[in-house]
C-alpha cells in the first residue's frame, strides 16, 4: 500500500470499523477525544515554556493566564478524564465478565466531557478569565479583572464536566452490582465489599479468608471512583457558590466576597483537589500497574492482599492528606499542618513505593520478557513516579515549604514529572496493550515512530521537571512571569526539553492515526453496526 | 544560622543522588528483565524491610528538618518568641504597603512581618539580588498573616508577592524594600 492508501485506510487495510462492537466504538472515542485534548494542552504547555524564555508580543499577559488557567483543566479533565474514563468503562466490565450497566450513559459521559471541556477553554479563551485552578477566593469572583460572561460559562463548562462525571460513576458502580438480564442474582453487597477493599481488610484478620468476588484491578477503579464523586460533588459545590457571585453581578448586584471565609474556601477546595491529585490518580495508576504487570507476565500479582490494603490506605489518606498545601498559610493551624501536611502526607512514600514495588517484582518473576511497548511505556510510568513522590514529600515539610512553595520546583519535578512521565506514560502502556484488543487487531504502522515516541516522552517530561525544579531552587515562581531573562537559561532548556514531549505526541498521533486510517477514525464515531452488548466481537 | 541557600543545597544534592540512583535502577531493571536469570522466590523479609524502611525515611525526613533548618521551630512557636522588630504591610489592589520605604533590621535581629490583605490572596516573599528566596508566605484576606526571621547575614532585599492575584499583580514587588545591616558572625554561619 502506498503513502496515501495507508493514511486512509489504515496499515495494511486491516482495521475494520464495521467490525466493532458499541462498546469497542464508545471506548475509542474516548481515546480520541483524550487525545486531541491532550493535543490542545501540550500546545498550551508549550507557548507557555516559550512566553517564559520570552513574552510573546502578540499575546498579552492576560491571555498568557487564561492559557495557564485552561491548560491544567484540559489536561486534566479533557483529556486524562476521557481516556481513563474510556478506558475503566471498558475494562471493568471485561474484567468482571459482564456487559457495561448502560452504553447510553457511558456516550453522554463522553459528550458532557467532551463539550464542557470546550465550553470552559473556549470561553477562557475569548474573554480571557483567569483565576487559575486554584480559584483562591475571592479572585474568582474579582470582576474588576476578569469578565462576568466569560466566567459564567467557564463554570458552565466546568459543571458540563463533572455531570458527566457523575454518570461514569454511577455507570461504574451500577456494573458492578447490577444482575444482568438471564443472569442468576449477583451478591451485591459482597462485591461491594471486596470491590471497596473491606474483605482485604477484614481477611487480615480471618484464619479462614474470605474469597475477593472482584479482581484487584476492579477494586483500584472502584476505590479511585470514590473520590472521583467526593471531587465531582466539591467542584459542583464550589462552581455554583462562585456562579451565584457571577449571577449576582449580571443582575447588577455586588455581593459582599468577604461574607466567605479565604481560608476556610482554601481547606475546602484544597481537600477536593486532592481527592483527585493525592486520590484518584495514585489509586487508578497503582490499579494500572497491577493490571498490566498481571496481564504482560499472565502470572498472578505478588503481595495482592497487601497491595488491596495499600489501596484502602491510600483512599483514607487521600481524605485527610490536604493540609501540606497550606504549610505556608499563616493562620491555618499548627496541628494540621504536621498531622495531615507532613505526617500523613508521607504515607503516600509507604503506598506508592508498595506499589512500585509490587509491580517491579511480579514482572521480575516473569523473566525473561520482551521489551514491548506497553511494558517499556509501564516502566517509564514507574520511574516517573519514583521520582515525583519523594519530591513531593519533600515540599510537603515545614520547613522546605518555607522555600519552596510555589517556585518552579512544585509545578516541574513533582508535578509535570508525575503527569507526563508517571500518569501519562502508565496511560500510554495501557493504550499500546489495548490497541489490538479495542481494534480487532489492527497493525501498528511503525514500531520506529513508537520507539522515538517512549524516548521523547520519557527525556522530555524528565528533562523539563528537572530543568524548572532547577529554576525553582534559585527562586523561580510558578504563576509568575519573569520579563528580564532571569531565569532563561533554565527556561530555554525547559522549552527544548518541551519541543521533545510535542513532537513525541505528534509521532505517536500520527502513528495510530496510520494504523487505522482516516477513514477508520471517522468510523469510530458511526454508530456501531453490531447490535450487541457483548464487549468483542 | 543556616540561610535557605545551605538547606536549598542540601536538598539538590540530596535530590539529585537519588534520581541518578533510581534512573540507573529502573535502567538495569530494564535491561535484566529481558535476559534468563534465577527466578527464585523473593523473601517476604525483603518486602517487609522495604516497608519499614519507607516508614522511617517518611518519618524522619521531618524529624531531621525539623532539628536541622532553623527556621521551621520559630515558625511553628513563633507565637511565643519576642520579636525585635515588627513591621506592619498591608496588601490592597496589587501593591505593597510598607510602614517605611525601607525596612532595617539589624544583623540577627528577630524581625515579625505581619500582612495583611484588604481584598485578594497574595503572597509575601523577600528575595535576595540574584533572585533566590529568602521566604515566603501566604497573604489570606481576613486572617494575621505574620512570619519571624531572624537575619543572620547583611543584605538588600526585594519583597515580592508569591501568589497570583490576576494578571495585575504579576508586578507586585517593591525593589530592594529590606535593609539588613551589621556584621555577619562566624557561629552563626
Amino acid at each position: 500500500m502506498n503513502f496515501i492508501q495507508t493514511f486512509l485506510h489504515g496499515e495494511e487495510g486491516v482495521f475494520k470499523p464495521d467490525s466493532m462492537t458499541p462498546m469497542q466504538k464508545m471506548t475509542l472515542r474516548f481515546v480520541v477525544v483524550g487525545l486531541v485534548y491532550y493535543a490542545f494542552a501540550v500546545i498550551e504547555g508549550m507557548i507557555m515554556r516559550l512566553y517564559e524564555v520570552q513574552p510573546i508580543p502578540s499575546i498579552p499577559s492576560e491571555q498568557f493566564f487564561a492559557i495557564m488557567t485552561a491548560h491544567p483543566l484540559v489536561g486534566i479533565f479533557g483529556s486524562t478524564y476521557s481516556i481513563v474514563f474510556g478506558a475503566f468503562l471498558f475494562l471493568v466490565p471485561f474484567l468482571m465478565k459482564k456487559p457495561l450497566w448502560s452504553i447510553t450513559l457511558g456516550n453522554w459521559t463522553l459528550v458532557l466531557i467532551g463539550v464542557g471541556t470546550f465550553v470552559f477553554w473556549f470561553s477562557g479563551f475569548i474573554t480571557h478569565y483567569a483565576p487559575l485552578y486554584t480559584l483562591y477566593w475571592p479572585l474568582p469572583a474579582d470582576f474588576t479583572q476578569f469578565s462576568v460572561i466569560g466566567g459564567t460559562f467557564f463554570i458552565t463548562g466546568i459543571a458540563l464536566v463533572m455531570l458527566g462525571t457523575i454518570f461514569f460513576v454511577i455507570n461504574i458502580y451500577k456494573t458492578l452490582t447490577y444482575t444482568p438480564d438471564g443472569w442468576a442474582q449477583q451478591p451485591s453487597k459482597e462485591i461491594l465489599k471486596s470491590a471497596l477493599g473491606i474483605t482485604a481488610f477484614s481477611n487480615l484478620f480471618r484464619k479462614k479468608k474470605t474469597e475477593q468476588l472482584v479482581s484487584l484491578p476492579v477494586a483500584a477503579v472502584a476505590q479511585g471512583t470514590v473520590d472521583v464523586a467526593f471531587n465531582a460533588a466539591i467542584i459542583l459545590f464550589t462552581g455554583v457558590l462562585i456562579l451565584v457571585y457571577m449571577v449576582a453581578a449580571l443582575l447588577g448586584f455586588d455581593l459582599k466576597s468577604s461574607a466567605i471565609d479565604a481560608l476556610l474556601y482554601k481547606n475546602w477546595f484544597w481537600w477536593g483537589l486532592d481527592l483527585v491529585a493525592d486520590g484518584l490518580v495514585l489509586i487508578f495508576v497503582a490499579g494500572t500497574w497491577y493490571l498490566l504487570a498481571t496481564l504482560i507476565t499472565g502470572k498472578k500479582l505478588y503481595m495482592e492482599n497487601v497491595a488491596r490494603i495499600a489501596l484502602l490506605v491510600e483512599l483514607v489518606v487521600s481524605w485527610t492528606v490536604w493540609s501540606h498545601h497550606l504549610l505556608s498559610d499563616q493562620a491555618q493551624p499548627g496541628i494540621l499542618k504536621v498531622v495531615s501536611g507532613e505526617m500523613v502526607t508521607a504515607f503516600e512514600l509507604i503506598t506508592q513505593g508498595l506499589a512500585f514495588f509490587i509491580t517491579l517484582y511480579t514482572l521480575w518473576s516473569a523473566r525473561p520478557l520482551k521489551m514491548t511497548n506497553p511494558l517499556k511505556f509501564l516502566l517509564g510510568g514507574l520511574l516517573g513516579f519514583a521520582l515525583a513522590v519523594p519530591a513531593g514529600i519533600m515540599q510537603a515539610d515545614i520547613g522546605l515549604n518555607r522555600i519552596l512553595h510555589n517556585t518552579q520546583w512544585v509545578i516541574g519535578p513533582h508535578v509535570h514529572v508525575a503527569i507526563l512521565v508517571g500518569l501519562t506514560m502508565t496511560l500510554y502502556s495501557a493504550i499500546y496493550f489495548l490497541f489490538p484488543i479495542l481494534t480487532n487487531g489492527a497493525k501498528l504502522y511503525s514500531q520506529k515512530l513508537a520507539n522515538f515516541h517512549f524516548w521523547a516522552q520519557l527525556l522530555g517530561g524528565v528533562g523539563m521537571g528537572a530543568f524548572m525544579g532547577m529554576a525553582g531552587l534559585h527562586g523561580m515562581l510558578r504563576r509568575s512571569l519573569y520579563i528580564h531573562g532571569e531565569f532563561n537559561t533554565y527556561m530555554v532548556l525547559a522549552a527544548i526539553s518541551g519541543s521533545l514531549l510535542l513532537l513525541g505526541f505528534l509521532a505517536f498521533f500520527f502513528n495510530i492515526v496510520m494504523s487505522v486510517g482516516f477513514n477508520g477514525v471517522i468510523g469510530i464515531f458511526s454508530p456501531s453496526k453490531l447490535k450487541t452488548k457483548d464487549l468483542l466481537p | 544560622m543556616v540561610d535557605s541557600t545551605v538547606v536549598l543545597w542540601g536538598q539538590t544534592l540530596a535530590y539529585t543522588f537519588y534520581c541518578l540512583a533510581i534512573l540507573a535502577l529502573m535502567g538495569w531493571f530494564g535491561y535484566k528483565i529481558t535476559r534468563r536469570g534465577r527466578q527464585g522466590v523473593i523473601k517476604n523479609t525483603l518486602f517487609y524491610s522495604f516497608v519499614t524502611f519507607l516508614i522511617v525515611l517518611g518519618v524522619s525526613l521531618h524529624i531531621i528538618t525539623y532539628n536541622t533548618i532553623p527556621w521551621a521551630p520559630i515558625d511553628l512557636n513563633r507565637s511565643e518568641i519576642r520579636a525585635d522588630k515588627v513591621f506592619d504591610i498591608v496588601a490592597e489592589k496589587h501593591q505593597f504597603i510598607l510602614p517605611a520605604e525601607k525596612l532595617v533590621i539589624k544583623c540577627h535581629e528577630k524581625a515579625l512581618f505581619k500582612v495583611t490583605s484588604n481584598d485578594l490572596t497574595y503572597g509575601f516573599g523577600l528575595f535576595r539580588q540574584d533572585n533566590s528566596m529568602v521566604f515566603q508566605m501566604q497573604v489570606v484576606p481576613g486572617h494575621m498573616n505574620d512570619i519571624l526571621w531572624q537575619f543572620d547575614k547583611p543584605g538588600i532585599y526585594t519583597i515580592r508577592s508569591t501568589e497570583y492575584s490576576g494578571p495585575a499583580g504579576v508586578n507586585m514587588l517593591v525593589k530592594d524594600a529590606v535593609i539588613v545591616t551589621g556584621e555577619e558572625t562566624s557561629q552563626n554561619n
